[in-house]
């Protein structure tokens, strides 16, 4: 059972939503869709869960081909940001909403959807809540009976629109390593779109990173943070710095000291290189970037650090509490020199 | 979040306006419906009970129930149908409709009776088509079904849209994809989502049929015990200076109001969250 999205082009109007995206689901596999807002991410479910149709292109789910079934015939379990529970059911019936309007040939019995809905309430931990109506839960709770809503029908693919995007930090953490849980138990191929890259690596298989409707990248969460294929994947999984460096050799000179590139291809010559904030070591002296320390900021295990240069550019850096950094304070004067910088 | 409550009024100023507000609703809504009871009852309970029991008053009660009990489901569909696709859909002409839709409120009732004479008169542009079927719709129930539904046309659709519009359509779509038929998403999701704003909407639709004069009074034709409304009733009564028969009449028809009323304020007051989103008119 996989899921393979071939040459899809959606546009609206004159704007091209998804161009020639392609790319394909192992059984069980837990992908992320991982882009900005406009990337064309959503559109991209939306056609997966038959809400929206293609201009061109295949999608085929175990051979089956999508485009000719209906939304309501693909079994295409979908969680919305704003959870979308039926907000006059209660939680027991929104769960067993999907088995409920099946034809009656294909329904099953009334005990079995009640031990259906059981099964599930225990799975998403709120077994005492099935009474409750969706007002009465937090948000937390509401994403959690979308999911077993949507899990009630057994469905082929799971589909998450920024599932976790209406509710605050701690939740969403928590929220995560309970849906990767979820996952590993019951196997169901899951597309998860989000903007927010720490949740995308954190949680995927692998992750799709979209741009403008086009594919970027894909890859294991290691890979694409180690080898990134373009500046901007680069920019849009984590803080960058950027500095004009003359490259040769697999070597950034930047005149009086050096660092080495990593790089899908070679390239010598003048160009702007890029640096992670941990890639970087500061020095009380010269040579690197000069810089006078803007703000000192303590950022869990590391110590975050913002430096400007004489002429206004603004680096972010971080190193360990007991680094050489520890002893700085505002507005020093301190030389900035990446242990390691990508150039695209 | 809710808008902070009213203080309760401590300058004089501010007592001053509440007397003033309280005097002018005491005499321009109090002291006209104390009238029509003292009217009514002016020669005692008898004569009373003998007008509005009397054949003419009976049947304009029937006509009046029978033209709501039409024309209001009509609209409660009619209304239905157009929240969801101006709430559903995205067309050309969207912004019309809405403005359309308005209209009955802001046209006289008077012309909205005069199309349809316009129309289906015995000089109307249908003259000859209706009278060589042998069908009567001026002067007849038909005429002031149609003449109630043009007027009473928005009261549903305008209590739905601005609900729909805050609902959204996740929940349908949510639906969609858990495999509900068309026919299950209206019924299992749609309309309960909506029921006590459609409630509302039929509820003021009903008050504004039964109360409905002018547009009726142009289609009517005035026969007694046939065309005749209630409205119509009071005013040919009054006009042939039976105040009793008038004022008789006249409290039928502030009763069937008060009745709307006090349903109108029990679902406020059971239901006040879902619908203040909706106060628009």
């Amino acid at each position: 059972m996989s899921l393979v999205v071939q040459n899809i082009t959606k546009r609206f109007s004159d704007f091209a939503a998804l161009n020639d995206v392609s790319f394909e689901a192992q059984p069980g596999e837990f992908l992320a869709l991982l882009g900005p807002s406009g990337s064309g991410k959503t559109t991209l479910l939306r056609l997966l869960a038959g809400l929206d149709r293609p201009d061109t292109g295949r999608i085929d789910f175990d051979g089956l081909d999508y485009l000719t079934l209906s939304a309501r015939d693909r079994r295409v379990g979908m969680v919305f940001q704003s959870y979308a529970l039926f907000r006059h059911m209660t939680v027991a019936q929104n769960i067993a909403f999907g088995l409920n309007v099946r034809p009656s040939k294909d329904r099953p019995s009334k005990a079995e959807i009640q031990a259906t809905v059981q099964r599930l309430l225990k799975l998403i931990q709120l077994e005492d809540l099935g009474k409750r109506y969706p007002s009465q839960l937090s948000g937390g709770q509401r994403q959690r009976v979308a999911l077993a809503r949507a899990l009630a029908i057994n469905p082929r693919i799971l589909l998450l629109d920024e599932p976790f995007g209406a509710l605050d930090a701690l939740v969403r953490k928590d929220l995560r390593r309970w849906l990767r849980r979820i996952h590993d138990e019951t196997g169901v191929t899951t597309l998860f779109v989000t903007h927010d890259q720490e949740e995308a690596l954190d949680l995927a298989d692998r992750v799709v990173v979209l741009k403008d409707g086009q594919i970027e990248q894909i890859g294991k969460p290691l890979e694409l943070y180690r080898h990134p294929q373009s500046a901007f994947v680069f920019d849009f999984l984590g803080t960058s710095n950027q500095v004009p460096a003359n490259l040769s050799d697999g070597i950034a000179d930047f005149g009086g000291f050096s660092a080495p590139v990593v790089s899908p291809k070679a390239l010598n010559g003048a160009q702007t290189v890029r640096f992670r904030p941990f890639d970087t070591h500061l020095h009380h002296e010269g040579p690197g970037f000069e810089a006078k320390v803007l703000s000192l900021l303590p950022a869990g295990a590391n110590l975050r650090l913002e430096l400007q240069s004489p002429t206004g550019q603004v680096f972010e850096t971080q190193h360990a509490h007991d680094s050489e950094a520890s002893d700085l304070r505002l507005n020093d004067t301190v030389y900035l020199r990446p242990s390691k910088v990508y150039a695209f | 979040m809710r808008a902070r409550a009213p203080e309760r009024p401590k300058t004089p100023a501010a007592f001053l306006l509440m007397a003033l507000a309280a005097v002018w609703m005491a005499l321009v809504i109090v002291l006209p419906l104390v009238n029509v009871l003292a009217e009514a009852f002016k020669q005692g309970v008898q004569p009373y009970l003998s007008a509005i029991v009397q054949p003419d008053a009976l049947s304009a009660i029937r006509l009046t129930l029978t033209v709501a009990a039409i024309a209001v489901p009509l609209n409660a569909v009619f209304g239905i149908a157009a929240a969801w696709c101006v709430t559903r859909f995205d067309f050309a002409g969207k912004g019309l409709l809405l403005s359309v839709l308005d209209l009955p409120f802001t046209i006289s009732p008077v012309i909205s009776g005069m199309v349809w004479v316009l129309l289906f008169g015995a000089h109307g542009w249908f003259a000859s088509v209706l009278e060589a079927s042998n069908i009567k719709i001026i002067y007849a129930l038909p005429g002031l079904v149609i003449a109630t539904v043009l007027v009473t046309l928005p009261f549903v659709a305008r209590e739905l849209i601005p609900l729909m519009q805050d609902q959204g359509t996740d929940e349908e779509i949510a639906a969609v994809t858990l495999g509900a038929s068309g026919w299950d998403v209206f019924f299992r999701v749609t309309l309960p989502n909506i029921k006590w704003a459609l409630t509302y909407g039929v509820l003021l639709c009903t008050a504004r049929a039964m109360g409905e004069f002018g547009a009726v009074s142009v289609v009517s034709g005035h026969i007694r015990g046939l065309t005749n409304t209630l409205p119509l009733h009071i005013e040919v009564l009054y006009n042939e200076y039976d105040s009793v028969g008038a004022f008789g009449a006249a409290t039928l028809l502030a009763g069937l109001a008060l009745v709307t009323l006090v349903l109108k304020t029990l679902l406020e007051w059971r239901f006040g969250d879902e619908l203040a989103a909706n106060r628009r008119h």
